[in-house]
């Protein structure tokens, strides 16, 4: 049953409208018009828009990815607002970005995948021929290892966006590679795969041959639609838990070989440096992590009261097994709500309801993965690693909400 | 003994038989590639040199290149400008301020040809025909102490080059945090 519109508005939220309508002499002439009660013109009264072929969002969800100033927009990266995210979908176009040459404006019409190398039968297949092939969707995250790199020398992320938002997750929809190679016949010794894409660099990376045969997948769709030219449109590889470089974007061949042919994007870049002068390569799976998105840097909490604890874990290694969220500084720690079903290599969304007494306190979350990875903190992986390697930051982090209710970075 | 090796033979005969029917084709979409289709994509080049096309260029020859397409980016001598420095930083990867180079830190001459190859200039790649990449790969490879100005690069000098920090990367051995107190259980999969 509906209630009817008096009904709707209580009594204290009708005395105050009444007074402030009763200042605005014009407003109450308009609304006692045609003699119904005042408190009735909150309601809507006039048409709504249009119906429209492509929804938008609302005017006042202004969520946005974060586009840094950068001396050559065509190399970087914005960063998904994860705090302004629910659930454990990113929306397409707030899926963050990484290019390395910018985005190419490729007609589907026209764009093929080459399949080749060791296999018996080379093949071209448009978007069209993949797909008319059986096809699958899984919902897995893509984080560059870059993401949270400031971390390492510079630790304190003013907020979620800037410390984390270069992870996203999604629906993909497309074809396993292990269908389309094969078809295409592997033959003896391949061990490796190459794959390219079709932006200006032609960027590529070598991946076992053992991983993208069991999960890899040619994907041409994301959360239902077809993926975004940012995102690779028309087709992208997705591989799931490595490192969001090797999910390369804008696919146009893959070619089987016996060896990683040491790409400048598993050389010079994306290599981890260690202290001794080392550095570790084909460093491809993210490692468990977690972060607190709600309440979150950079945010207030308006009063003390009811606050429903939010955040976000993803672990390359498989489903998030825990989430445990300290109140005291890592003294002690208690288990969270896993939104279920906890999928393998996407994000998992836990939540812990809490009141705030409005005393200064400290709040941090911690992930541990099914392979029994505990997130670690930043002195152990600074101890392990040093300062230098960049890539694969996955500390606990910390936040600290002041008695005024003003959540900042520790 | 014997039995068991015929039975083996046999195992081995059906495993080889599955594998073989596993890999013909199921559903015959796409098209065969053709040699030129192979050959219009195809630019990757192995850590041993298969792949790099013909042609030749010595650090003399790159000189002009480089000052032309090169240097506003990367400085006029390597030192790196707007973007990354390619010359320099031997001996300083376990510092605390490592300079990651050409001459430091790349473990293969092939993917110095391979990327100025594919992806420079930045805004123009594929510009170079192959002689002015195996002269600017030599031009930088020269920069770095690493060979002579008149060292000419091709496709059999190029990948014997031996670069400085050829044995610098190991494999990935994580996780080395996070072990925590929980035994390890299989992945479900």
């Amino acid at each position: 049953m509906r209630p009817n519109r008096k009904q709707r508005l209580n009594p204290m939220d009708r005395r105050k409208f009444l007074t402030t309508a009763g200042l605005a002499a014009a407003g109450l002439t308009a609304a006692c018009k045609e003699g119904k009660p005042v408190a009735e013109k909150e309601l809507p009264s006039e048409l709504g828009a249009k119906v429209s072929a492509y929804g938008e969002r609302s005017k006042y969800d202004t969520a946005k990815r974060l586009v840094p100033e950068l001396k050559r927009p065509e190399i970087g990266s914005t960063t998904t607002p994860l705090a302004d995210t629910e659930g454990i979908i990113t929306p397409a176009p707030l899926h963050f970005e990484r290019h390395h040459a910018g985005v190419p404006e490729i007609d589907p019409a026209k764009h093929t995948l080459l399949i080749h190398g060791l296999v018996d039968r080379p093949t071209v297949y448009t978007i069209d021929e993949l797909k008319r092939l059986p096809s699958e969707s899984h919902i897995y995250f893509v984080e560059c290892s870059g993401n949270s790199g400031r971390e390492w020398k510079a630790p304190g992320a003013g907020d979620v966006q800037k410390g984390f938002g270069m992870a996203s997750c999604s629906e993909w929809t497309g074809v396993p590679v292990r269908l389309l190679l094969e078809e295409a016949g592997l033959q003896k010794g391949s061990k490796w795969m190459l794959a390219e894409g079709a932006d200006a660099c032609k960027l590529f990376r070598s991946l076992p041959l053992e991983k993208v045969l069991k999960d890899g997948l040619v994907a041409y769709a994301q959360n239902g639609e077809a993926i975004r030219p940012s995102q690779g449109y028309p087709v992208r590889l997705i591989v799931p838990g490595y490192e969001g470089n090797t999910n390369i974007k804008w696919l146009r061949q893959l070619k089987v070989v016996d060896q990683p042919y040491m790409a400048k994007d598993e050389t010079s870049k994306y290599t981890d440096l260690m202290p001794d002068g080392k550095a570790r390569q084909f460093t491809f799976e993210m490692d468990a992590k977690s972060v607190i998105t709600h309440p979150s840097g950079g945010r207030k909490l308006a009063d003390p009261g009811f606050y429903e604890i939010r955040g976000l874990a993803w672990t390359g290694r498989g489903r998030i097994e825990k989430v445990e969220v300290s109140m005291d500084g890592g003294v002690t720690w208690k288990a969270a709500q896993l939104q279920e079903p906890r999928l393998a290599m996407a994000f998992t969304r836990f939540r812990m309801p809490w009141k705030w007494d409005g005393r200064e306190v400290q709040i941090m979350s911690r992930a541990v993965d099914e392979s029994g990875y505990v997130q670690p903190s930043r002195e152990a992986l600074t101890e392990a690693r040093g300062l230098n390697s960049n890539y694969h930051f996955n500390g606990i982090k910390a936040w600290r909400i002041g008695a005024d209710g003003e959540v900042h970075s520790v | 003994m014997g039995r068991c090796t015929v039975f083996k033979s046999a195992v081995l005969l059906v495993l080889a038989a599955g594998l073989a029917m596993a890999q013909s084709p199921k559903y015959k979409m796409g098209k065969p590639a053709t040699a030129g289709d192979i050959a219009q994509r195809d630019h990757f080049v192995s850590p041993s040199g298969q792949g790099l096309p013909a042609g030749k260029g010595t650090a003399a020859e790159g000189r002009a290149v480089y000052d032309r397409r090169c240097a506003s980016c990367h400085g006029s001598e390597g030192q790196g400008k707007e973007e990354a420095a390619l010359v320099g930083g031997q001996g300083t990867l376990a510092t605390p301020k490592p300079l990651k180079t050409v001459g430091s830190y790349w473990p293969y001459s092939t993917i110095l040809f391979d990327y100025i190859n594919r992806a420079m200039p930045f805004d123009n790649p594929g510009l170079l025909n192959y002689d002015q990449v195996y002269a600017v790969s030599a031009l930088i490879l020269h920069w770095n102490g690493i060979i002579g100005e008149h060292d000419v690069m091709d496709a059999s000098t190029l990948a014997k080059v031996n670069m400085p920090n050829r044995d610098g990367f190991v494999a990935d051995d994580r996780p080395d945090t996070g072990k925590g107190t929980k035994k390890p259980k299989p992945t479900a999969k």
